[in-house]
């Protein structure tokens, strides 16, 4: 049971590229149910296991207001029994079947997976189907779970000065939209989450209508359609499907900086944050401009502002940047940035400016257009050698808006992708786009810089 | 496994593994699959952080980091360009005791691959600049965790346990000791370590065992034949039941605790990765979670697992509850440790216990870089491709007599050394 927000300096929610059937690799079967439920199978036979998956499209930004943190709630409820099954047997039956098990919620969804011998496959798809009517919450275990969700905060926020900056960044970032409201939730609203708020989500939410489920593995798409029409095809859709409806940021001007100082910073960060298109709200080709734009700027040791600020200027040791594309809403594309020692963060800050500035000054050459597309197409032949890899970037894309043939078409639209395209794409986002700069202070060092200022 | 032959994988998991010998004297294990079109490769050497020299801890992880930092004709950049021209994953580490890396590479550019690993092994440069860049990397990076509680009790429980040994110092090395590693210290450590004696190699994927051979052979070739190790002394787990406190501002506390384990030699070892499962490795069934987390509240993430430094085995643990009921949380961990030491686990448990660890086991086979680094995993603890056959064999001959002695043996009186960071009450 976890969060999967988007961290600052990691690529690893990097949307994971499959195109599967685009490099030659199996057919990917896709279909909806009578009762509206989409379902994607991806067969890879090559070992007798099985990824079962159900995403939900409602994640943390669909959480009512003043009910922060309730899709991450009930997903930890999730695993408290059903009028068929009490708690604990699903959990033992997976772990007695030689399987394992998680969930996870993002903004954009809630998901639930087993990964088991595929010969288990209608038996989890039997259990996961029952949980998604049959819920039964009890105060009993309402009660504790709501200290384990409080403590996951603690451990992941609480404890930590970076987390608590992100917080502070996504909500100067997001003055309106619920992306600038944590995943897990704040802190005063989950104490308040009872077992009746948690029902009534479930039972907005959790319907046919509203999931989609992804097989990959060791299967027949045939079978599997039979097996998924017989199971979860059972179950009635509300008649109504729920909506995202969702408020959208108005533009707003002014330049936003967050400093947070704590006594236990002892490393300085740096981080701009833009508002940039999501691959759903995006015009034709400008989300793959972005992507490759990101990955040229900051994609590891061969980018371009690595390049200048840690080999040339070596004004910090390290720089990278980060689009997270998948998001069903209007996104952050993330420049961040370690100062080396002696450099100030005002220093590394105007830094940042200038290589950003010569980054949208300058079209990049063949080679480095090349380079960055090369990388990224080769990432979804990369992915074929993972189920669960391929499993997740179908069920993000779907739960964000997009279709299959989105994800098969990808390779293609990165490789159209021009220099001028990129160039576009830096001028308009990062050049005068909405941007939110965190600052990760030591105690002493951000009073100076109040001082000066 | 990534075998074409779906009942051969389920039958025998050994006999997918070809031991190939290279012209040149070299062992691999290769896993052959032309299912998609990538080839993964692992290789480790005997060495690791435990061979970094006093004062200079750190030495071997810069080494590690520094060895795709140029080579050969390469400068850094011209070499980081390399890697991206042809979308290759490359990258080292090193941990306690190996020194390993791993490659991966679309079948189209396995040659240009491999010769990019040569150079990286047989000739990094080293050069100033790079060992300034990486030096400073990883000094941030000690930075960022000077007042992280994970890393607080991570330090505060190793030099707790391993006082005057290797195993009690940072692998990643401390700001002082990163400072004092010199450019001749690396290119010594190299020297020592880099070498074709204890070089175990895993290969899974679209690679036929004749041109695998020859890849081996130019890539690792130039090395020297003998290794120069400094022998690591065996050690225990000391400081067993007492409490090492830090001090950090923050509502939770986070704890780390642990106590000897049992060698993976040791015939009992089996047993003991089942009493661990049932007592906090089992994510949503063992009892830790169920105590402390699902019963009580208490927590977010309890566990335990076994970890087996090549002279010191281990069973080590974690947890993290708000400061008020920290005591409270440790007292009821200690009660399951004490009680599954005396008691022994249940019929039941037991069962469920073998049936997930048989069953799981084919889970740690599903890409081609998890193989690979299974299978160098293996060779370093000098166990034969047979073993993909019989560990399974071995978890489900577990009877309740081997359980009980097991149980008694890895958790004995219950005492635990406890590392904790926070402000923790009832501790």
């Amino acid at each position: 049971m976890s969060l999967q927000p988007p961290l600052a300096g990691t690529n690893a929610l990097t949307p994971q590229p499959a195109a599967a059937s685009a490099h030659g690799g199996a057919e990917v079967a896709h279909f909806t149910l009578d009762n509206g439920m989409e379902v994607v199978v991806i067969p890879d036979r090559r070992s007798p296991v099985v990824t079962h998956m159900v995403w939900y499209k409602n994640g943390s930004a669909d959480d009512p207001l003043g009910k922060s943190g309730i899709a991450h709630f009930l997903e930890h409820l999730m695993f408290k029994g059903t009028k068929n099954h009490p708690q604990g047997e699903f959990s033992k039956l997976v772990a007695e079947l030689g399987g394992q098990e998680n969930a996870f919620t993002s903004y954009d969804y809630t998901a639930y997976f087993q990964r088991i011998g595929a010969d288990h496959l209608p038996t989890m798809m039997r259990f996961e189907a029952d949980r998604m009517t049959n819920l039964i919450l009890t105060d009993e275990v309402v009660g504790p779970e709501r200290d384990v969700v409080l403590e996951e905060r603690r451990m992941r926020t609480d404890n930590d000065p970076a987390a608590q900056l992100d917080e502070a960044v996504q909500a100067a970032l997001f003055a309106h939209h619920p992306y600038g409201t944590p995943i897990i939730g704040w802190n005063h609203e989950i104490e308040g989450l009872s077992r009746e708020d948690a029902l009534a989500y479930y039972r907005r939410f959790y319907t046919p209508a509203n999931a989609i489920l992804i097989v990959a593995g060791d299967v027949d798409p045939a079978a599997v359609a039979e097996l998924a029409r017989e199971i979860y095809g059972k179950i009635p859709s509300h008649e109504v499907p729920p909506a995202r409806k969702r408020p959208q940021e108005p533009p707003l001007r002014g330049e936003r900086r967050v400093t947070l100082s704590d006594e236990k910073v002892e490393q300085p960060q740096i981080e701009r944050v833009f508002l940039v298109p999501s691959y759903k709200t995006a015009a034709p080709g400008e989300a793959e401009a972005l992507e490759v734009m990101s990955h040229a700027l900051g994609g590891g040791p061969a980018s371009k502002l690595y390049d200048a600020l840690v080999v040339e200027q070596k004004c910090a040791v390290n720089a990278g940047a980060y689009y997270m594309g998948s998001a069903l809403d209007d996104t952050r594309l993330w420049v961040y940035a370690t100062p080396a020692p002696g450099v100030s963060l005002e220093e590394l800050d105007a830094a940042m400016g200038r290589a950003l500035a010569a980054f949208a000054a300058a079209p990049l050459d063949e080679e480095e257009l090349n380079r960055a597309k090369t990388r990224l197409i080769a990432d979804a032949i990369y992915a074929r050698d993972s189920q669960v890899s391929l499993a997740r970037w179908y069920g993000e894309s779907l739960a964000t808006g997009l279709g299959v043939a989105d994800v098969a078409l990808w390779p293609d639209r990165i490789e159209a992708v021009t220099a001028a395209d990129v160039q576009a794409a830096a001028r308009k986002w990062l050049g005068k786009g909405r941007v939110v700069t965190g600052l990760l202070a030591p105690a002493e060092e951000a009073e100076e810089a109040e001082a000066v200022a | 496994m990534t075998a074409h032959n779906t009942l051969a994988a389920a039958r025998s998991r050994a006999e997918n593994v070809q031991r190939i010998r290279t012209p040149g004297g070299l062992e691999a294990w290769l896993v052959e699959s032309h299912a998609v079109p990538l080839v993964a490769l692992e290789f480790a050497v005997r060495g690791g952080a435990a061979q970094d020299p006093p004062g200079k801890a750190g030495l071997a992880t810069l080494l590690a980091g520094l060895l795709d930092e140029g080579a050969g004709p390469y400068d850094a950049r011209e070499f980081h360009h390399a890697i991206e021209d042809l979308a290759i994953h490359i990258g080292f580490g090193a941990d306690r005791d190996a020194l390993s890396g791993h490659l991966q590479t679309l079948s189209r550019n396995t040659d240009k691959a491999f010769e990019l690993l040569r150079l990286a092994v047989t000739e990094p440069r080293l050069e100033e600049s790079a060992v300034e860049r990486v030096r400073a990397q990883l000094m941030a990076g000690v930075r960022r965790d000077a007042n992280d509680p994970d890393a607080m009790v991570a330090k505060a429980f190793r030099e707790r346990a391993f006082p005057g040994h290797p195993y009690g110092v940072s692998a990643r090395g401390e700001l002082e000791t990163l400072d004092a590693i010199t450019r001749g210290d690396l290119d010594a450590m190299r020297r020592r370590m880099l070498a074709r004696k204890d070089l175990k190699v895993a290969v899974v994927g679209a690679i036929d065992a004749d041109t695998l051979a020859k890849r081996l052979d130019e890539t690792f070739g130039a090395l020297p034949a003998e290794n120069d190790l400094t022998p690591i002394a065996p050690i225990a787990v000391q400081g067993l039941g007492e409490r090492v406190l830090v001090d950090l501002d923050v509502p939770q506390t986070t704890m780390r605790f642990g106590r000897p384990s049992i060698a993976k030699k040791d015939p009992d070892y089996f047993a003991a990765v089942v009493v661990n499962h049932i007592l906090g490795g089992g994510v949503f069934t063992a009892r830790l979670f169920h105590e402390v987390r699902e019963k009580r509240g208490l927590t977010y993430s309890v566990y335990t697992h076994l970890q087996e430094f090549d002279q010191s085995p281990m069973l080590i643990g974690g947890n993290s509850t708000k400061n008020a009921r920290a005591g409270e949380s440790l007292a009821v961990i200690e009660e399951e440790v004490r009680k599954l030491a005396n008691d022994g686990p249940s019929a039941d448990e037991l069962d469920k216990a073998q049936k997930y660890l048989v069953g799981s086991y084919a889970l740690r086979f599903d890409t081609s870089t998890k193989i690979a680094s299974q299978l160098v995993n293996l060779q370093l603890d000098e166990f034969e491709p047979s073993y993909l056959d019989e560990r399974n064999q071995r978890i489900a001959a577990v009877t309740m007599e081997d359980a009980r002695r097991a149980a008694k043996r890895l958790l004995g009186d219950g005492a635990l050394l406890v590392a904790a960071a926070g402000r923790p009450e009832g501790l």
